[in-house]
């Protein structure tokens, strides 16, 4: 009998190939948010800084709808929105600024394992800086205890930063209790919310919220374009400048704006204000259908992360016994990512998924699809049959597969580490 | 990442996928890697006992898409070799045919170490002297 990978699944009408299902790492722009940028690439290059003309003024009154339209969906006022040119920087504007404010203060932040490493490496610069640096566990289902947290937090603490939604599990932590032992305890609370903001609804004040991070091109909007949300009142946060110049954005982020992304980050904010309810039922039914129809045909599958607090675009399995990277070499019509080793560049595993205290087993095993406004119906039937067949096709050849099936425990095996 | 053609084509069409009876005596298995890096293994290969000479070889592999091709690669290079001859197969050949990157050589290796794992268990079972040792993943069923 030969074997034989090469799928021969058949692309449903109205379906094209390749199909793009990785939302998380990026999303394509909305052609109402292009239409939105056009004039500011061309006719209205003015800088938002030049006071005394026209095209100055044009450019710095279409900043400022962007900042409140920004601000509207996060529940701000648009004075406490400060333009950077993404998350990362947003993420270290943050935890620098305020660090280097408060250090009078104390040194103390807590983070957890699970965030993404703009927050983590930013944490590990500052601990090479004299501070201190705690990092939460996570428990099996990605969220922290907030036990923990409030264990955690001592009189030189000045800053808790935990993220909204996981960028690879999709699970959402419990924001608003987080924020209220923050509040209580008088330390200052920062999100991470890239992965959140326009999906699920983030109050700033209701979420006792201090600084946020968002950014554009996961929501639809551009590249190179983020912000940073600063509260102004009850308390007023200060940050320290990270980059000087001209004194831009309050003199907390000095640098000519990027009108066009600006302009474009509103709209992409507008827009998912208005659509977030119908989107976020239409993705979680995409999802749902997708994980039952590979659930109803595999078997040794699970979902990693909790299902209950979860993005409605997430699904993060694993297929145990078949190895990431060679999935997505048998899916390569499919735009996925995988926790895989030999996807990363470390060759580890997703750290996300060990802190879930997964084997590394199956942590090699995990595929993350991303789902997002622009997927259909139809291209979920032909990932989830596509995906079926690779799978059944490599546990044919898969020496894991076969010893399980044989009822051999795998780990009574003295397998050795290489 | 861009794979080579020749593992594209191990991979899509993988050759000598299979199980041997491991209780054979002509049979020899070698189980090497292990899940958590991600890499595991089993080639087997039944030898003809008059001539030593493999007259099948097996494999199934879980890992990524060299690391199948590497194995795939291997049983048919090591069909219808005598066991000594088997054994001076190099995992610097395997990367040159196969064209792997240098974050793929220990799939090469890996499948060297396969090939060797399992003629030793096959020399172990019949008697014959190893010539060099080799550590085999013991399955504790």
């Amino acid at each position: 009998m030969s074997t034989t990978v090469t799928s021969q699944i058949e692309v449903p009408a109205g379906v094209s190939l390749p199909i793009y299902m990785d939302n998380h790492a990026t999303s394509p722009l909305d052609p109402r948010v292009l239409e939105a940028m056009m004039p500011f690439f061309t006719s209205k290059f003015g800088n938002a800084a030049s006071r005394n003309h026209s095209f100055g003024w044009e450019a710095e009154q279409a900043v400022e709808i962007a900042r409140q339209q920004i601000a509207k969906l996060i529940g701000a006022t648009s004075k406490e929105i400060i333009f950077t040119s993404g998350a990362t920087e947003s993420d270290n504007l943050a935890l620098k600024g305020i660090a280097e404010m408060y250090r009078e203060r104390g040194n103390h932040i807590i983070t957890q394992v699970t965030e993404h490493k703009a927050i983590l490496d930013t944490c590990k610069r500052l601990e090479k800086n004299g501070y201190r640096v705690t990092y939460l566990p996570v428990k099996a289902d990605g969220l922290i205890d907030l036990d923990d947290l409030k264990r955690a937090i001592d009189e030189k603490t000045i800053l808790v930063s935990i993220m909204a939604a996981n960028n690879e599990i999709g699970v959402l932590q419990p924001i608003r209790e987080i924020g209220k032992i923050c509040r209580e305890k008088g330390v200052l609370f920062h999100t991470d919310a890239v992965q959140s903001v326009g999906k699920v609804p983030v109050d700033v004040n209701a979420d006792f919220i201090d600084v946020l991070s968002l950014s554009g091109h996961k929501i639809y909007g551009p590249k190179g374009v983020g912000a940073l949300y600063v509260r102004r009142r009850n308390p007023r946060v200060q940050i320290a400048a990270q980059i000087d110049g001209g004194g831009h954005e309050r003199g907390m982020r000095s640098g000519t704006l990027n009108v066009p992304g600006i302009v474009g980050l509103g709209k992409a904010c507008e827009i998912a204000q208005t659509e977030m309810d119908s989107e976020a039922a239409y993705l979680r039914n995409l999802r749902d259908r997708l994980k039952a129809r590979l659930e109803s045909a595999l078997d040794y599958v699970h979902v990693n992360g909790s299902w209950e607090h979860r993005l409605p675009g997430n699904l993060n399995m694993s297929f145990v016994y078949v190895e990431g990277e060679s999935l997505l070499m048998g899916i390569n019509d499919i735009a996925v990512s995988s926790g895989s080793a030999c996807t990363s560049a470390t060759l580890e595993p997703s750290y996300v998924l060990k802190a879930l205290g997964l084997g590394d087993d199956v942590a090699h095993s995990s595929i993350r699809f991303g789902l997002g406004r622009f997927n259909t119906e139809a291209e979920v039937d032909y990932v989830a049959d596509k995906v079926i067949d690779i799978v059944l096709k490599l546990r044919e050849l898969s020496p894991l597969y076969e010893m399980v099936k044989e009822g051999i425990d795998l780990t009574k095996i003295e397998w050795q580490a290489h | 990442m861009a794979y080579s053609d020749k593992v594209v084509d191990h991979y899509n069409n993988p050759r000598n996928v299979g199980t041997l009876d491991k209780s054979s005596a002509e049979v020899g298995t070698g189980l090497v890697g292990a899940p958590e890096c991600g890499d595991v293994m089993r080639l087997q290969i039944r030898v003809n006992p008059e001539t030593q000479v493999i007259e099948e070889a097996k494999f199934k592999t879980f890992g990524c898409g060299s690391a199948i091709a590497s194995s795939s690669l291997a049983t048919e290079w090591i069909k219808g070799r005598k066991i000594e001859d088997a054994l001076e197969i190099k995992n610097t050949d395997i990367v040159k045919e196969l064209s792997l990157p240098p974050v793929k050589i220990h799939c090469s290796v890996l499948a060297e170490d396969a090939i060797r794992a399992a003629i030793g268990d096959w020399k172990k079972k019949n008697g014959v002297a190893e010539t060099a040792p080799v550590a085999v993943a013991t399955a504790a069923n």
